[in-house]
């Protein structure tokens, strides 16, 4: 699992269209919309405290690009993303998966092994970060490959339930 | 005169920042159990188990519950003078190592990373003097999927309180899961513009048990809280009867020709904490009304 988020979607599009490398890890990645808090020990080795997912919904209108020219195959985050975003998932074969937001120190366990990073330049939380996982949870599909959005059912539910106040 | 303090004021700001990061204030925490206790809908009370999980693990471990740390946003209250501005500084960037925070705090325009979560104009204090014998530090940690919900309307006083109770559900709403609901609306009501988000803000600090003196704000914090939570949204907007755990409101008086409303959401994890030094002692707690 990769984390990226606003500056990894900026610049990974950016050296694509500049004809730049991108780091190889994105083909075909499972995404987290994370900016971890990592730390470092003496002899430069990273371990992770803490990395519940950011909002998703910042990424809306780079993520449809970035989702067709890496084939991602999952993404996770918080607050569900927009309909161009779900056409592009429908179209790769993508699902996004909901973490709940804040739940920081038991995503960072699911997190087993920092196994590398890229462009740390960006910062600590808007570095792409290289994780292996084991039970990292829970996860809601909250809009599968299809297009279906948990989020838009409830959008419809609550404009319903408004409307009899 | 020499104030003899048990510990110096930069430990007792440290001891700040590690208690807001580490340990749910109480309140929430039993408005989070209390929530888990009548929820109906069974993704929601997943989401709610495992923020509980989550906060009991971050007390143990003494981990930050968010790896957003936010910006912390600073309160000083009483007697205080200048130099406090600076070890409040020192505590922040003492702490962003230790604990540690997450370094949020970048250059707006060319976007770097201070490293530091300091920066131009930053820590961010307000100052309260008053003629108390003690000195006040309140901190809260702001998360940005909270603070970018962030809303403010020059509504017209025809407008009426129809007006603000319709800006206010229809800003949660708008906020759907980005704020990591469920959490607190705070909500200003009059002032001039700047004034009115500030009291949004400052109405967070304050216990959720903590009833408002005038009954008029009771009554609409009380009629929004039950309105927001007949919605649906739910935590994290995937549905659910918990969207808000309570709704604090503070006015100020305000222009005839004006009618200002803001709203500031604050996550679950609204995470804040006090300290009031005296001569002598320093009593801490996690919530206060300024
Ligand atoms: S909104 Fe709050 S709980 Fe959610 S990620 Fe941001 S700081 Fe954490």
């Amino acid at each position: 699992m990769y984390t990226g988020r606003d500056e990894v979607h900026i610049r990974a599009l950016e050296h694509l269209d500049e004809g730049k490398d991108v780091p190889d890890c994105l083909n075909g990645a499972a995404l987290y919309h994370c900016g971890p808090i990592m730390k470092q020990d003496d002899d430069g080795k990273w371990s992770v405290v803490a990395a519940g997912p950011t909002t998703s919904a910042r990424m809306n209108a780079l993520e449809p690009r970035f989702i067709r020219e890496f084939k991602i195959r999952a993404i996770i985050g918080k607050g569900g993303m927009s309909k161009e975003v779900a056409e592009a998932m429908k179209e790769v074969g993508c699902v996004y998966l909901a973490a709940t937001g804040g739940v920081a120190v038991s995503y960072a366990e699911g997190l087993s092994k920092v196994t590398g990073c890229d462009w740390l330049d960006l910062g600590m939380p808007e570095a792409l970060w290289h994780f292996q996982t084991s039970s990292l949870g829970p996860l809601v599909v909250a809009i599968d490959s299809e297009g279906n959005s948990l989020y838009e059912t409830v959008r419809q539910k609550v404009a319903e339930n408004l409307s009899k106040q | 005169m020499v104030v003899k303090l048990p510990e110096p004021r930069e430990k007792v700001i440290e001891n700040l920042l590690r208690l807001a990061n580490t340990k749910l204030p109480a309140d929430i925490g039993w408005a989070l159990e209390a929530a888990a206790g009548w929820e109906t809908n069974p993704t929601a009370a997943s989401q709610l188990g495992a923020i509980m999980e989550n906060v009991r693990k971050a007390e143990l471990l003494a981990k930050p519950m968010c790896q957003d740390t936010g910006i912390p946003i600073f309160y000083v209250r009483g007697k205080f003078d200048s130099t406090i501005a600076e070890d409040i500084a020192q505590a922040v960037k003492n702490c962003t190592k230790a604990i540690p925070m997450r370094p949020n705090t970048v250059d707006p325009i060319i976007r770097v990373n201070y490293g530091n979560n300091l920066g131009d104009g930053m820590p961010c204090i307000h100052f309260i003097p008053t003629n108390d014998d003690f000195t006040e530090i309140a901190v809260m940690l702001k998360g940005a999927g909270s603070e970018n919900m962030t809303k403010l309307k020059m509504l017209n006083p025809s407008d009426g309180m129809e007006g603000v109770k319709k800006f206010i559900i229809d800003s949660v709403i708008e906020a759907g899961g980005r704020p990591c609901p469920p959490g607190i609306v705070g909500v200003g009501i009059g002032g001039t513009a700047d004034e009115c988000v500030a009291m949004a803000k400052r109405a967070l600090l304050e216990p959720l048990d903590m009833e408002d003196p005038d009954a008029d704000i009771q009554a609409l914090e009380e009629e929004l809280f039950v309105k927001i939570n007949q919605s649906g949204l739910g935590p994290m907007g995937l549905g659910g009867d918990t969207t808000v755990l309570g709704v604090k409101v503070r006015k100020s008086a305000c222009h005839t020709a004006s009618l200002p409303v803001a709203v500031n959401i604050g996550c679950w994890a609204t995470r804040r904490a006090c300290a009031r030094i005296t001569d002598t002692d320093v009593f801490y707690s996690q919530g206060v009304r300024l």
